[in-house]
């Protein structure tokens, strides 16, 4: 290959970081995912098959997929709605707002599952509220996508946020000169811009939401077929020792995960493309 | 505030609700997003944030200080600060190592290599605690060999350690590339020419230019890491007084029905949290210019 490995530069410790850099790579990262790999290669595809084809397991995955997808796509138009307000309007407390964004990354998600099951169980605050229309919010679905609102709540704020601050004010003035409502403007001038950076905060929010284990057991009742997520059952075949079958649903999830990472990875990459001139 | 100071005339004067500029929304239409803003995340943000401490008072502050002055309380905010003061310099450490390797070099492969840092962000966390429990387990080669020299990982405070810095691998590494990219090479590359030694450059010349962004990312790293349930909870074993943190002890304290100690303990670990927070905007607020683009408010 006519292009070196490495090019060489003037600028030392080449070594020094390429070797702590790689070393804490390959242990942290790539031997233990490489490991769950092996797990499952020695395991065989069609014994892997037969722990996660069966209904329980099933039902958790899809559960899991579709509550993070209901939660990121929540999020995404809170989160516009959120960056919106925060950039564009002046409003006494707007500071602290701006802030509380933050949050749920702070917060660790054990204390946010408590804290959302004290407040919305039904002798909570507002799940009692909530119980007197009828609605049941803890130990549901609802409650679940409660929990994964919460942890994503911040990635489509941060990621919109600052393309909202460079959005140049004359785009608008001569949309509206051009004789466009406020609406119309908002729709095909504004959000066209917004798209690419609230997708990778959809994204985001969707990948965490997916995964999240903490914040969700507390809340979701975790009842089988009904309200257990993909990560418990994960949880509950290690405390049986079952390290077969928790590597098989481990599997699954990662593939699963892949899949849709690059499937928006792909859908991003053709939005810039289509709205690239703007 | 300005209109005041211009004189009003014409149509503005007789109604000054229609004149608007272009790229406004409507009084209205503005103070229903706000309120919808607002309202969303006093539900979503401040109710949860307002019920710990409500949770954790309901028998006096008495009773909560007192059960988080337990034996096993102790011993559980010692294990996660020590947890912390261990994973946060190692992934400190780390991160000042992969982003010199990255911004300052040209190699095959760079791509790769980030996607494989960004990676703990897209898995699970209790996945990752999975792999780290196949890969160092006692019923894996590795891991029998090590439990049999006396030096167990998981279920131990190596295993904790581990899943902590996978959980928070990316932060660092992420906070510092684009703040060094933006600053490109010169500023080495003419203290390298002047005689300067590669650490004295570093020390000199890099460090001042992302020390920020450094302690910016290092915030992120220790939130996360003082929190971490999900992969800690599969590799640590809970054993009480030995490897449950802080919130591994408020899900045992929570499923005996001890609300109240558990709400304590989720009060200190909010307290912690509150003061990162504190200290990530005052970040953003006062060295916005020395953070990644994207920090900046």
């Amino acid at each position: 290959m006519a292009r070196p490995l490495v090019q060489r530069s003037a600028i030392p410790g080449l070594g020094l970081s390429a070797g702590i850099t790689l070393a804490m790579v390959s242990i942290v990262v790539l031997l233990p995912i490489g490991a769950l790999l092996v797990q499952g290669a020695n395991f065989g595809i069609a014994n892997n098959w037969a722990v996660v084809n069966r209904e329980r397991v099933w039902a958790a995955l899809f559960l899991s997929f579709r509550l993070s997808f209901y939660a990121a796509l929540f999020n995404l138009i809170f989160g516009v709605l959120l960056a919106w307000v925060l950039v564009r309007y002046r409003f006494p407390g707007k500071r602290l707002i701006d802030a509380a964004v933050d949050l749920p990354f702070a917060l660790p998600t054990a204390v946010a599952g408590i804290a959302l099951t004290a407040l919305y169980a039904p002798n909570g605050v507002l799940g009692g509220l909530a119980q007197d229309i009828g609605w049941k919010i803890a130990y549901t679905q609802w409650g679940i996508f409660l929990a994964l609102v919460f942890v994503g709540l911040p990635f489509v704020t941060r990621t919109v946020q600052p393309v909202v601050e460079e959005i140049e004010t004359e785009v608008e003035e001569a949309s509206a000169t051009l004789g466009a409502s406020r609406l119309h403007t908002l729709r095909h001038v504004i959000l066209p811009m917004l798209a690419p950076a609230a997708l990778t905060g959809f994204a985001l929010a969707l990948a965490r939401a997916v995964g999240e284990y903490g914040s969700v057991i507390f809340i979701a009742g975790n009842i089988p077929l009904k309200t257990e997520i993909a990560p418990l059952l994960i949880v509950i075949q290690l405390e049986e020792f079952n390290y077969d079958a928790a590597g098989a649903i481990g599997i699954a999830m990662l593939v699963i995960s892949f899949a849709m990472l690059l499937s928006i990875n792909l859908i991003q990459i053709w939005s810039r493309r289509r709205i690239g001139h703007v | 505030m300005s209109d005041a100071t211009i004189p009003q005339q014409g149509a503005r004067a007789n109604n000054p609700a229609r004149f608007r500029r272009a790229n406004d929304e409507s009084p209205l239409a503005r103070a229903i997003l706000i309120l919808l803003a607002v309202g969303g995340l006093g539900i979503l943000v401040f109710a949860p944030l307002a019920a710990v401490f409500t949770e954790a008072l309901k028998q006096g502050w008495a009773a909560a200080v007192a059960s988080l002055g337990s034996r096993d309380a102790q011993s559980a905010i010692r294990l996660t600060l020590t947890i912390t003061a261990i994973a946060v310099p190692l992934n400190a450490a780390f991160g000042i190592a992969a982003a010199w390797f990255i911004t300052k070099f040209d190699f095959r492969g760079k791509a790769f290599l980030i996607t494989l840092i960004d990676l703990p962000f897209s898995v699970s966390p209790v996945v990752a605690g999975l792999c780290i429990v196949l890969l160092f387990g006692a019923n894996s080669a590795l891991g029998g060999w090590l439990v049999a020299s006396g030096y167990p990982i998981v279920f131990a405070i190596p295993g904790i350690v581990l899943a902590t810095v996978f959980v928070t691998f990316p932060f660092v590494a992420r906070e510092l590339i684009p703040v060094m990219i933006e600053q490109g090479r010169a500023e080495e590359e003419a203290a390298l020419t002047l005689g300067a030694s590669g650490w004295r450059t570093f020390l000199t010349v890099t460090l001042p230019n992302i020390r920020w962004a450094l302690l910016y990312g290092t915030l992120l790293c220790t939130a996360r890491a003082m929190g971490e349930f999900g992969a800690v909870a599969v590799v640590s074993g809970k054993i009480r007084g030995q490897t449950a943190t802080m919130p591994i002890t408020i899900e045992m304290l929570y499923n005996e029905y001890l609300s109240v100690a558990a709400f304590s303990m989720a009060a200190l670990l909010t307290g912690f949290a509150l003061i990162t927070l504190t200290l990530k905007t005052a970040l953003e607020l006062r060295h916005a210019d020395q953070l990644a683009a994207t920090r900046r408010h």
